[in-house]
């Protein structure tokens, strides 16, 4: 329900009136009494009833990446809008169709690159799927903090460059120190920072090392204080509430029917989360929350993103409070390596182990949907096996495009700069778009 | 300001408590109840249920897939009021056919399900539009026709979406697309450089803003000779 705004526009003219205050007059003469103005010489007269296109994008820092909208206004107000995607395309799921599984855990880094540990799990349980493999409890409960913690990253980036988009600076100075530090912890676990690739087919790519949970158990412990902090600065400042209320809004029943998700669908009042509604990795045993919006606009959409952070970090807890000992990979010659000492000395070993990595596990012909609450929404994989080592087909489903796709409803009927606020509402991320 | 009410997920009576599922069978397993409802209903416009690994497929004849997907959205019994997904699959065996999907969530019942339609080989690629039903199906659905060619019948507006719309190799996510592509890096490369980025704008870009009639002469002679409008 975008809710439409009338402009009062008013012209201050330098003259002083009667009662001593500068004259304002309606630009629009009309029946309601408003003075006809007359355009000074060499100026140009009023320009009622012309549309005018404009271009943002592909770009432009606020278009978050390369999206490019084109936008029809009269006067300030969007009439129409029409997004042009596909800058970063790079074919992903064709790449895919010629790799083993285990190779296109690379790929799923990039596709959404502010969430690269959500989507490496995502994928190896789509895989685990086809393959029918159970994991073990150690590597569940992995998984769960390595989810968890780029939930909490990507939801920093979006509040960072929001606050930028609005006009804030300070969050994002916040947000990006806090994103750092969880960069640090993921490097001590996987070795990388952006495009971790953590996860393998049947378990991950490394166990954590020595001493990583003292870290993470400290961050656990400060994040909520700059969290708080962030909220103290934002959620009642003024200009921020401002631009975001009553922006955008969509209605629960229009949010479901164009296949929003995530904060998305969840600030417009629908209680709808993956982890507990399908729940997978255990979700349903954890205590926690889904935070619901009431009113769907941009303002509910960054509420939701906060209280999804906290509740992440009160997963976290209780992840570490529970993280098993015990083999991270599961015991499944199939698909797990076998010990490089193994491989070195013995003879079926290094054959096992050679036709692992050259012809690349079997799954069983079949197929697979699996989808995960990622930061935007629900991502899924859907992968097609028709017995060989690479996938028939690997689709992705990318909760972003799907979300933007909303965007000329979102904006119609609003101004010009409510634009930028609600393309940031969005949560875009173009890897995922165009993949 | 309106509130909303809020509209909660699973709140059909008599549900069981959502788990994560565990030892899941390659075929076979319980099938969505859905399944054999729409058995009883549309008798032999469903051509064949399974399951694998615990998702329930069900084929339907692509000229009952429009009228099945709307009853599964309005029927209250199901309400499959939400759209996860629209593609194909192609498969390396070129005497299978083409598989068109569609991903279907009740929320409302907490289920899962998946429709197919199939398309022969030989066949003229065309599918049922159900942008009808769910406006998520818009993107979807041109992202499908991009890359697979397929036509969805009754879409509005129906064009490519991540490819620009001059794009004439084909549909890259056919098995017959090679995968760097159906001309040489250098004749790529030649193409890129003669092409004409201002054409990019789409005629109803152009005609919205009544800028069509200021272009210069060359552009519009360009325009009219079909630059924009691709293939």
């Amino acid at each position: 329900m975008a809710t439409k705004r009338t402009i009062e526009v008013e012209l201050s003219t330098t003259g002083i009136g009667p009662d001593g205050k500068p004259q304002r007059v309606p630009l629009v003469a009309g029946e309601s009494g408003g003075v006809a103005l007359q355009a000074p010489p060499g100026i140009e007269p009023d320009l009622e009833g012309e549309h005018m296109l404009i271009n943002i994008g592909p770009q432009h820092p606020a278009t978050h990446g390369v999206l490019r909208l084109v936008l029809e206004l009269d006067g300030e107000t969007v009439v129409r809008c029409i997004p042009h995607i596909g800058y970063l395309h790079c074919g992903f799921e064709k790449i895919g169709e010629y790799r083993q599984y285990n190779q296109i855990i690379p790929w799923t880094d990039r596709d959404d690159y502010l969430n690269c540990v959500g989507n490496n799990i995502a994928f190896a349980m789509g895989a685990e799927k086809l393959f029918g493999i159970e994991i073990t409890p150690r590597c569940t409960v992995l998984r769960v903090i390595g989810m968890e913690l780029s939930r909490i990253i990507s939801h920093l980036v979006w509040m960072g460059t929001t606050c930028i988009d609005i006009g804030a600076y300070t969050p994002f100075l916040w947000s990006f120190q806090e994103r750092e530090n969880v960069y640090n912890l993921f490097e001590g676990w996987v070795g990388a920072r952006l495009t971790t690739s953590a996860s393998r087919v049947g378990g991950m790519a490394a166990d954590i090392p020595d001493g990583w949970l003292d870290g993470l158990k400290a961050w656990v412990r400060t994040f909520p204080k700059t969290l708080s902090e962030c909220d103290r600065v934002v959620t009642k400042n003024g200009i921020w509430v401002g631009r975001t209320v009553g922006i955008g809004a969509m209605s629960p029943d229009e949010a479901i029917n164009y296949g929003l998700s995530g904060p998305m669908l969840r600030a417009s009042g629908v209680d709808y989360d993956v982890r507990k509604d399908f729940p997978y990795l255990d979700y349903e045993t954890y205590d926690w929350e889904v935070p619901i919006g009431v009113n769907g606009d941009v303002y509910d959409r960054y509420l939701v993103r906060m209280e999804e952070m906290r509740q992440s970090v009160r997963i976290l807890e209780q992840a570490i409070a529970r993280l098993p000992d015990g083999p991270v990979n599961v015991d499944d010659p199939r698909v797990i390596l076998p010990p490089k000492h193994k491989a070195t000395s013995e003879m079926e070993s290094m054959i096992h182990h050679f036709k692992n990595v050259m012809e690349g596990p079997r799954p069983a012909i079949g197929e697979a949907y699996v989808a995960v609450e990622a930061p935007k929404g629900e991502k899924g994989y859907y992968m097609v096996s028709d017995g060989s080592s690479k996938p028939v087909r690997w689709r992705i489903r990318p909760p972003s495009f799907v979300n933007l796709s909303a965007i000329p409803k979102m904006v119609e009927g609003h101004l010009l700069s409510d634009v930028i606020a609600i393309n940031a509402s969005i949560d875009i991320v173009m890897g995922e778009i165009d993949r | 300001m309106s509130e909303f009410t809020v509209i909660r997920a699973g709140s059909a009576p008599g549900l069981p408590v959502p788990a994560t599922p565990r030892n899941v069978p390659h075929r076979g397993g319980e099938a969505n109840p859905s399944a054999a409802t729409l058995k009883a209903k549309f008798g032999d416009a469903i051509v064949r249920v399974d399951v694998v690994w615990g998702e329930t497929n069900v084929v339907v004849a692509m000229d009952k897939a429009l009228e099945i997907i709307t009853w599964l959205h309005d029927e209250p019994t199901e309400s499959y009021e939400y759209l996860s997904d629209v593609t194909a699959v192609e498969f390396r065996d070129r005497g299978l056919p083409i598989e068109i999907i569609w991903h279907l969530r009740s929320l409302k019942h907490r289920r899962f399900l998946r429709l197919k339609g199939l398309i022969e080989k030989g066949r003229p690629l065309s599918a049922p539009s159900v942008y009808g039903v769910y406006k998520g199906a818009d993107w979807l659905e041109r992202e499908c026709y991009d890359m697979f060619g397929v036509t969805f019948e009754g879409h509005p507006d129906l064009r490519r979406i991540l490819l620009w719309e001059q794009y004439a190799e084909g549909y890259p996510l056919r098995k017959d697309f090679p995968l760097r592509g159906r001309f040489s890096r250098a004749e790529q490369l030649e193409q890129a450089l003669a092409a004409n980025p201002e054409a990019r704008y789409s005629m109803e870009e152009l005609s919205v803003a009544d800028a069509y009639a200021d272009l210069p002469q060359d552009m519009r002679a360009r325009i009219k000779g079909g630059e924009s409008t691709g293939e």
